[in-house]
C-alpha cells in the first residue's frame, strides 16, 4: 500500500517517540509556549507517520504555531496554485505537511474544477490575483483529449488518421495558448503534468504496433509539451506518465474514487503525488542542500573498517556490497549535478583513508570529497566546520548516516541541516538519496557540473596564498581575468540561479526568476551584468551578477552579488568599478545602492563604505549609500584583467586600472 | 467489532475533524460533528483506506452513517481479504 512503511526509522518504537505520544507532546509544548521544540516534534511526527490523518493534525498545529509566533516561523513562505481537471483537495494537507518538514510554509490555492483554461487566459482570474510563486497544471488526458481516451476505436482506423491528427493538433495548440498566456500574465514557475498513457488500450496489444495508436498519439502530445516548455523560461514538465508507471498503474488508480469523487488516485498514492510536487517546490523555494555529508562505516560501505579491515568491509559488485556501490553511484550522480560531497566519520584517519584510496570495490574516492572530518569528535561540531570550510551555511548541508543516534544528535544541535532518514535495508539506501527533494535542481549550469574540481583548485589557491608575503603579491601571481557581459539567453538560467542561491556576499538579497531577469534585461534603463572569473588555477565560471537601474542623474544598484568562492580577491572591486564607469558613460552623476542586512550577508556589510560611498539613509530595512561619480577614485585593481563585452559578439579588452 | 478497530478509527476521525478523540464515540455522525461535510467524508475514507490497507466500494461509503458503522465496515473488508 503506502510507500511510507519502508521509511520507518529503526527507533520508531522507542518510548515517547511513537506517533500518539508525539501528538500529545506537540500539544503540551504549544501550550507551554516552547514553540521551536513543538515545531521539531511536529516535523518528527510527520516523518514517522506520513499519513492522511496525520497531515490534518500537522497542518492544524502549523496554523496554531503561526498564530502564536505572529507569523514569525523560521520557514520559507511559498504560494502554490493548482489548476486541475480532477479532485486534488485530499492531497493538499499532505503537501503542506511535507513542505513543513522541508522548512517551507506552503499556502495552496486550488482552482475551480476544470476552469484551468479561463484561469490561465484571463489576466484578472483568481490565479493571478493569488500571485503564486508557482502554478501546477494538473490535467488528465481524459479531460483534455477525451477522444484519445474514451471510445478511441473510432479513431483507430487508417481512414480516421486525419481526424486523430486533428485531435493531437488541437490539444497541442491548446497547451501552447495556455502556457503562452501564463507567461504573459505571470513570471512565476509553471509545472505542467504530462499526459498518461492508458493502461488498457482500446485495441489491446495492437495499440503498440503503430505510432498512431492511443499510446503513440499521447506520446506525441507529450513530446510537443516538452518542446513548448523548452520555449519558455520557468516552464517545467512533471512526467505524470512516468510517475504512474513507477508506482504501477494498477495500484495508482482507483476507479471507484474516480467515478464517485473525481479522484483518480488511490489512498496510498496521494503522498507520492504530493512528494512529486515537492521535488519542484523545494528547488523553486531555494530550500536546497548544496553539500551531502556522508558517514563511512555501514553507510558508504558495509561493516566497520576499524574492526573488519580492508578484507572484511562490504562494497563491490556482488550482494551485499552491491547495495553500497548503488549508493556510491547515486552520490556520484549528485556530484555531477553540482552537489558537493563531504565525509564525517568517527574513525581512525589512516584506516578510513586506506579504504577510501585503495579498496577495489569503491566507486567514490577521496578526491571526490570536497571536505573531510574523520575523527572521534562530535558530529554536529564537525558539520559546522565542514560548512565553514566550504563557505556555506549549515542549512546548505544534508547529512547521511545509518546511525539513528547520530541523526538525532545532529537534528537537535543543528535543526537547519537536512537529515536523511536511511531505511533499515542498505538495498534501499540509494533510492532514499535519489528521492530526496533537497537534491533536485531545475537547471544545470556548467558551473554546477564542475563544482568539485573548482573546490580542489580552491584548496590549491589557499595553499599558494600562504607562500606570498603580501596579499598584493598573491593577487599578482593569481593572474585573474574577469569577463563582464550583459545577460544573454545562454546565461539567463545561471544568473537567476545565483540570485536565488547567493546568501553571503549579496547586498540586497533580491530573488529573481528567469522570466523576471529576462523582463528587466529588456528595459532600456536597466542593465543586467554577469561576471566570469578565471585565474592560473582554473575557471571559476559565472560567479557574479549586478543589476542596475538608471533614474535621472542617478544609477541605482538593484542587485550586487558574488559567489563566496571569489570573495576577497578584489573581483568585487573590479565589478563595482565597472558599474561606476558604465553609469558615468551613460551620463549619470551618482551611483547609489542599498545594503539590506539579512542573517547571512554580514560579509557584504562594509562593502560600500570601503569603496568610498557615503551613507545617505539608515532605516529598519538597511542603509542607502551613494558615490559621486565625478570625484570617485574607484578603479579596477591593476592585477585584474577586465574584459567587457558590450554585446555577446563584440569584446573590447581594457587593461586593468585604466577602465 | 473489536475495541481496537473502533479505537483506531476514532483517532483517525479525531485528526481529520480536529476534535479530541475522547469526544468521539461509535455514535458520532455528521449530525453531531459539525465539519463532517462531503469533503471531510472523503478525507476520512482516504485516511482509513490508507491506514488499514482496504478499499471501500461506493455502496460502502454511503453506509458510513456514523463512526461505529465505519469501524464495522473496516472489519468486514479485512475479514473478506484474509
Amino acid at each position: 500500500m503506502s510507500d511510507s512503511t519502508s521509511n520507518s526509522t529503526p527507533d520508531s518504537t522507542s518510548p515517547g517517540r511513537d506517533p500518539s505520544s508525539l501528538r500529545a507532546q506537540v500539544d503540551t509544548l504549544i501550550a507551554q509556549g516552547a514553540l521551536d521544540l513543538a515545531a521539531r516534534r511536529l516535523a518528527e511526527l510527520w516523518r514517522r507517520d506520513p499519513a492522511p490523518a496525520t497531515a490534518s493534525f500537522v497542518i492544524s498545529r502549523i496554523d496554531d504555531l503561526r498564530d502564536q509566533t505572529q507569523d514569525q516561523l523560521p520557514l520559507t513562505k511559498f504560494r502554490l496554485a493548482i489548476l486541475r481537471s480532477f479532485t486534488v483537495e485530499p492531497m493538499v494537507p499532505l503537501l503542506r505537511a511535507e513542505a513543513f518538514a522541508c522548512g517551507i510554509d506552503l499556502e495552496v490555492h486550488v482552482g475551480d474544477f476544470n476552469t484551468y483554461v479561463q484561469d490561465l487566459v484571463d489576466s484578472q482570474s483568481a490565479l493571478y490575483r493569488f500571485a503564486p510563486h508557482a502554478a501546477v497544471l494538473a490535467v488528465r488526458a481524459g479531460q483534455v483529449a477525451p477522444e484519445l481516451v474514451l471510445g478511441f476505436a473510432d479513431l483507430a482506423s487508417e481512414a480516421a488518421r486525419p481526424a486523430a491528427e486533428r485531435v493531437v493538433r488541437r490539444v497541442v495548440q491548446g497547451y501552447e495558448q495556455w502556457i503562452g498566456a501564463f507567461r504573459k500574465h505571470s513570471q512565476s514557475a509553471l509545472i505542467v503534468h504530462s499526459l498518461e498513457r492508458p493502461s488498457s488500450p482500446s485495441l489491446g496489444i495492437l495499440d503498440h504496433q503503430s505510432e498512431q495508436g492511443q499510446s503513440g498519439l499521447i506520446r506525441q502530445i507529450n513530446r510537443e509539451l516538452r518542446r513548448i516548455a523548452d520555449g519558455y523560461p520557468g516552464v517545467y514538465i512533471l512526467d505524470y506518465d512516468a510517475l504512474v508507471a513507477r508506482h504501477g498503474s494498477e495500484h495508482w488508480h482507483d476507479e471507484r474514487k474516480w467515478l464517485t469523487a473525481r479522484l483518480p488516485i488511490a489512498a496510498g498514492y496521494l503522498l507520492p503525488m504530493a512528494r512529486e510536487w515537492m521535488r519542484f517546490i523545494v528547488p523553486l523555494s531555494g530550500r536546497i542542500a548544496k553539500v551531502l555529508v556522508v558517514d563511512l562505516d555501514n553507510t558508504l560501505w558495509g561493516g566497520v573498517i576499524g574492526e573488519d579491515g580492508m578484507a572484511g568491509i562490504k562494497v563491490g559488485p556482488e550482494y551485499p556490497g552491491a547495495a553500497y556501490q548503488a549508493l556510491q553511484r547515486a552520490l556520484l550522480d549528485l556530484s555531477r549535478k553540482g552537489i558537493l560531497l563531504a565525509v564525517c566519520s568517527k574513525n581512525n584517519l589512516d584506516d578510513a583513508m586506506e579504504a577510501l584510496e585503495n579498496h577495489p570495490g569503491m566507486l567514490v574516492r577521496a578526491k571526490d570529497f570536497a571536505a573531510m572530518r574523520i575523527n572521534w569528535g562530535d558530529k554536529s561540531q564537525n558539520l559546522r566546520e565542514i560548512a565553514q570550510e566550504l563557505n556555506v551555511g549549515a542549512d546548505a548541508l544534508a547529512f547521511l548516516d545509518d546511525n539513528p543516534f547520530e541523526r538525532e544528535q545532529v537534528r537537535s544541535a543543528l535543526p537547519e541541516v537536512t537529515v536523511i532518514d536511511l531505511p533499515n535495508n542498505p538495498l534501499e539506501y540509494a533510492a532514499a538519496v535519489r528521492n530526496c527533494a533537497a537534491f533536485e535542481r531545475l537547471t544545470l549550469s556548467s558551473e554546477d557540473q564542475q563544482r568539485t574540481e573548482m573546490y580542489a583548485a580552491q584548496k590549491q589557491r589557499a595553499g599558494a596564498e600562504q607562500a606570498f608575503p603580501s596579499k598584493e603579491d598573491f593577487f599578482r601571481f593569481l593572474d585573474q581575468v574577469a569577463e563582464l557581459e550583459p545577460v544573454s539567453d545562454l546565461t539567463l538560467a545561471r544568473v537567476a540561479q545565483l540570485t536565488q542561491k547567493t546568501n553571503q556576499f549579496n547586498l540586497t538579497t533580491r530573488r529573481y526568476t528567469e522570466p523576471q531577469i529576462a523582463e528587466v534585461a529588456k528595459k532600456p534603463d536597466w542593465q543586467v551584468f554577469s561576471i566570469r572569473v578565471r585565474d592560473r588555477f582554473g575557471d571559476h565560471g559565472l560567479v557574479g551578477v549586478a543589476i542596475t537601474r538608471d533614474q535621472g542623474e542617478q544609477c541605482e544598484v538593484d542587485t550586487f552579488l558574488l559567489s563566496c568562492r571569489v570573495i576577497g580577491r578584489t573581483v568585487e572591486t573590479a565589478l563595482l568599478a565597472h558599474l561606476a564607469e558604465s553609469a558615468a558613460q551613460r551620463g549619470r552623476r551618482r551611483l547609489k545602492g542599498w545594503f539590506l542586512p539579512t542573517k547571512k550577508n554580514a560579509p557584504a556589510r562594509d562593502f560600500y563604505e570601503q569603496h568610498g560611498f557615503e551613507r545617505q539613509v539608515t532605516n529598519s530595512d538597511g542603509s542607502l549609500w551613494t558615490l559621486d561619480l565625478n570625484n570617485s577614485t574607484l578603479r579596477c585593481p591593476d592585477w585584474i584583467k577586465l574584459k567587457v563585452s558590450v554585446t555577446s559578439s563584440t569584446t573590447k579588452t581594457t587593461a586593468g586600472g585604466r577602465i | 467489532m473489536t475495541a481496537s478497530t473502533l479505537e483506531r478509527v476514532r483517532h483517525i476521525a479525531s485528526d481529520i475533524f480536529g476534535i479530541k478523540a475522547d469526544k468521539i464515540t461509535a455514535q458520532s455522525s455528521p449530525k453531531t460533528i459539525e465539519n463532517w461535510d462531503s469533503m471531510q467524508h472523503l478525507n476520512l475514507v482516504l485516511a482509513i483506506e490508507e491506514k488499514f490497507g482496504v478499499q471501500f466500494e461506493p455502496e460502502d461509503i454511503e453506509q458510513m452513517q456514523n463512526i461505529g458503522a465505519v469501524a464495522a465496515l473496516v472489519e468486514k473488508l479485512q475479514s473478506a481479504t484474509r
